[in-house]
């Protein structure tokens, strides 16, 4: 018997449908990969199956549910999580103030009895702490993970903040059904496959696990079957050997989507645009220990290494977020660190891996998201009357709509909030931002992370665009090895903080490997 | 639009109290309680309030949440008008002069507070009760020491200090409320007056605040307030939009409290200003604003709907009660709201 059968699923907010009569199957410790564009319905039809708020109060939805044949609707996560299902979401569900294991074990806390207990009722045991401590530890270890279960969450890079999450789902006793949204877009590569390997283990345990990504060649290797929405309808529903990559791309976008890699250039008498020396970042989790670099003028200079080794830091540490020494010199001109407000004033702006936390205002519109900065920094966007400076709104929308167009950003207008937004078109946003502020320098880090294949590439062609015909400088930080590779024109492997190496984008796959691990190739031959 | 989706629209505290209110008016239909008065009651009552209601959305806008201690604008605001009623103005030079004493110092006020409430990020509401406690009891000593001669100030034999209540008749008591008001010459209770200077000084205040949020500052402190980090990483300096947000509430509920006590008739000393924070509260709350938006249109619903509410009841339910009941409504409806707030957090609304 399937361990779940979503029948005829129809979803709509205020009007607009979202979900058009969906419907799926998964049996006991099967993997299945869910996929689609950005905004196809896919976090919609998750939220469904797990009882979110959000679909509640927005007037329910439509069809029908069955846990192995059991008629199931859940009216909270609750519900869905006593029917032993868990779901780790696509934004983060962490309290930041609470240490690892109190994240894990929120409301499953163990405790020893007590007497208060016995007469009041078991909210009033005593919490058992080091079981607590224990079971995180397992659930830790069993993802490969290396870090104390007693640190806070707070300042914990995105990365890690993942792994808690995945911890906490795996840490339940009952789990039958798994649901990941986008779990692997904050990993690099390498801790994907780790990541993987732990879905394949828990899959042969019996625990079936539903899982989204827009890295096809993961469903590829790992699933069992895949079911494809477009426009929240379902296109395909197929067994993953009758399918091929190209033929999951088609359905999803309906076209066929190349991605290509520049031709390489040699920038080697370039000005230096941006130069570090001897730079630390004091950011948890992804410290950076005293880092020298040169990048030059109009180079997409790419950043890869493993995720707390200090990768995220160095763009985070040049803008300012977080406690930095040594020096930053953009154009031979020293810049006064710890400070984004300076960064920005000198033209530079910084697409922070943290879109939810730095990248959104999620309670006002996506035009005035979107002209923030160059508005705040530039006066862009600004009309003087009488004695203050006021905001253009016409301008503002003018530019938005620009932006949607280009970026073919989901919406129903440029006046939507962007939590009404789907993942990827909340990243689109911050995206359309950074480049409304038309800097000289462009940080941004993950730019690709959590977008669907057709906007991905329109993501990369634009900075590639920006960097070869308007001589914008980019430095792009990403988990991903083949989108550093398919653009960069350098690309620096940070390990333990320092500087690995720098690489062309055409070097040996296990040269880039092992400066990742904080090996050198030459070395490791010479020993072999 | 279907009925659900219109009632979450409206929400359910409106909703109840736009069918409470609308029951009151019928039942004053009902009793023949002459509906001419009541009406100008309601719009006196709404351009006494509206600017002390009006205070409540630059703290909001600006992440510092509700601003309990309006308290401290309010005793500049009053210390204003005395020493322009010591002075001796009277009518509009009173008016203006007393503004001109009080709102520069409830700047400088807000800006010392303002300070101090970036040291309690997070706190906010909280500390600010206590504040508004603190500055109430200290200028109850002010009160008391402050060296002024005019008779109709201070008490006329024996005791220290201040009267506890001070009639503004020969200052510039209902200054505003007289301004432009029409028709000319109705007078009594049951004949409707337009107080036209008083609602064009509230529209005054209100376009300003307006325009300010569509300035460039203003945008950059709804940020500051929406998202720490958001604001940060985008070059805004957050404390001193904080900074700013509580200065301009400041100057608001000083500005408020003049029109406030012209309306009145009588400066209200000592205990009264700890009294004035929970109603403005509990109006912008009920005009559909959460603790972290707040727009001019949840001024001017939220303070029509709760002083119509009280300005109806009185009548109405005294009548049908016999007892001082409409009292009870107005502590029973201004806690019960702004606890439905606190307990619904940042929630949409
Ligand atoms: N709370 C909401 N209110 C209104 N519309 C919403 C809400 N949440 C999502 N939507 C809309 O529903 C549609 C589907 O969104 P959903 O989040 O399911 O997309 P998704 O497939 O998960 O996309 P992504 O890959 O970008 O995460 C989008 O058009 C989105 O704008
Ligand atoms: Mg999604």
């Amino acid at each position: 018997m399937a361990l779940l059968e979503m029948k005829d699923i129809s979803k709509s907010y205020s009007g607009n449908q979202v979900l058009k009569n969906v419907n799926l199957t998964i049996e006991p410790g099967e993997i299945h990969g869910l996929i689609g564009e950005n905004g196809a319905g896919k976090s919609t039809l998750m939220n469904i199956l797990f009882g979110m708020p959000v679909i509640h109060n927005t007037g329910g939805h439509e069809g029908q549910m069955f846990i192995n044949g059991e008629p199931f609707t859940p009216k909270s996560p609750m519900d869905a999580m006593a029917a032993g299902i868990g779901m780790v979401h696509q934004e983060f569900m962490l309290i930041p103030g609470f240490t690892i294991t109190e994240n894990v074990k929120l409301n499953r806390e163990n405790t020893k009895e007590t007497i208060l207990g016995k007469v009041f009722g078991k909210k009033l045991n005593r919490l058992d702490r080091e079981t607590m401590a224990e079971d995180t530890k397992i659930a830790l270890e069993k993802l490969h993970m290396n870090i104390d279960e007693f640190v806070k969450i707070q300042g914990l890079p995105v990365g890690y903040m993942q792994f808690v999450e995945i911890a906490r789902e795996i840490d339940k006793r009952n789990l039958q059904l798994l649901i990941l949204d986008e779990p692997t877009a904050v990993l690099a590569e390498s801790e994907a496959e780790k990541f993987l390997e732990v879905i394949q283990s828990l899959s042969e345990m019996g625990i079936a696990i539903l899982f989204i990504t827009h890295r096809l060649d993961e469903i590829k290797s790992v699933s069992h079957g895949i079911t494809v929405l477009r426009d929240g309808e379902m296109v395909l529903a197929e067994k993953i050997e009758n399918i091929s990559l190209v033929e999951m791309a088609r359905a999803m976008v309906g076209r066929s989507v190349e991605l290509s890699t520049e031709e390489r250039r040699d920038l080697s008498d370039a000005p230096v645009h941006l130069e570090l020396i001897d730079m630390h970042v004091k950011m948890p989790g992804e410290e950076v220990k005293g880092v020298s670099l040169e990048i030059k003028k109009g180079e997409i200079f790419g950043i890869g290494g493993l995720a707390g080794q200090g990768k995220i830091g160095i763009s985070n540490g040049i803008m300012g977020l977080y406690p930095t020494t040594g020096k930053v010199i953009k154009s031979g001109q020293e810049m006064k660190l710890n400070s984004p407000r300076e960064m920005l004033d000198n033209n530079v702006t910084f697409l922070s891996e943290d879109r939810k936390g730095m990248g959104l205002l999620l309670d006002d519109s996506i035009e005035n998201n979107i002209a923030f900065a160059a508005q705040e920094i530039k006066d862009k966007f600004l009309k003087k009357i009488l004695v203050g400076r006021f905001l253009d709104k016409k301008g503002i929308t003018e530019n938005a709509v620009k932006m949607i167009e280009e970026l073919d950003i989901r919406c129903t207008s440029s006046k939507q909030h962007t939590r009404r937004l789907s993942g990827g078109n909340q990243q689109k946003v911050c995206i359309a931002r950074a480049l409304t502020f038309e800097p000289d320098i462009l940080l941004i880090s993950e730019p690709t992370r959590g977008i669907d294949i057709g906007a991905k590439k329109l993501v990369l062609d634009t900075l590639v665009h920006l960097s070869r015909e308007e001589g914008m400088t980019v430095v792009m930080t990403s988990s991903e090895l083949a989108e550093l590779r398919q653009v960069s024109d350098r690309i620096a492997i940070i390990s333990d903080g320092k500087l690995q190496g720098i690489f062309n984008p055409d070097e040996k796959d296990e040269v880039l490997g092992l400066a990742m691990a904080g090996d050198d190739y030459e070395e490791v031959l010479n020993d072999a | 639009m279907t009925l659900k989706t219109l009632y979450q629209k409206i929400g359910f505290p409106r909703l109840i109290i736009t069918v409470f209110f609308i029951a009151l008016l019928i039942g004053a239909v009902v009793l023949n309680i002459p509906l001419a008065g009541l009406w100008s009651s309601i719009f006196v009552r709404f351009g006494m309030n509206a600017i002390l209601v009006l205070a409540m959305v630059p703290g909001i806008r600006a992440g510092i949440g509700i601003n309990f201690n309006l308290a401290l604008g309010i005793v500049l605001g009053l210390l204003g008008a005395i020493l322009s009623f010591e002075f001796g103005f009277q009518g509009a030079t009173g008016f203006l002069v007393a503004n001109a004493i009080a709102l520069p110092l409830a700047a400088i006020a807000g800006y010392l507070y303002g300070h101090m409430l970036n040291r309690v990020k997070g706190d906010e509401m909280t500390v600010s009760n206590y504040i508004g406690l603190s500055i109430v009891s200290f200028m109850c000593i002010v009160w008391i020491i402050l060296p002024l001669t005019n008779r109709e100030l201070i008490w006329p034999m024996g005791g220290k200090g201040l009267r506890v209540t001070i009639s503004m008749e020969n200052s510039f008591g209902e200054f505003l409320n007289n301004l432009w008001a029409f028709p000319k010459g109705a007078t009594g209770a049951s004949s409707f007056v337009f107080p036209t200077g008083m609602i064009v000084y509230f529209a005054l205040w209100a376009a300003i605040v307006w325009a300010f949020n569509r300035s460039k500052a203003g945008s950059a402190m709804s940020a500051a307030g929406a998202s720490e980090l958001f604001a940060t990483s985008n070059g805004v300096n957050v404390n001193r939009y904080r900074i700013l947000g509580t200065m301009i509430s400041t100057i608001l509920a000083a500005a408020g409290i003049i029109t406030y006590a012209q309306g009145f008739g009588f400066l209200q000393l000592y205990r009264a200003p700890l009294y004035m924070s929970m109603p403005a509260a509990a109006s912008i709350l009920i005009g559909g604003a959460t603790l972290k938006d707040a727009r001019i249109i949840h001024v001017i619903i939220g303070t029509f709907l709760f002083q119509g509410l009280l300005v109806v009841a009185l009548p109405v339910i005294n009548v049908v009660s016999g007892g001082d009941m409409a009292e009870i409504v107005r502590v029973i409806v201004s806690n019960g709201i702004i606890l439905y707030a606190l307990t619904r957090g940042g929630e949409e609304a």
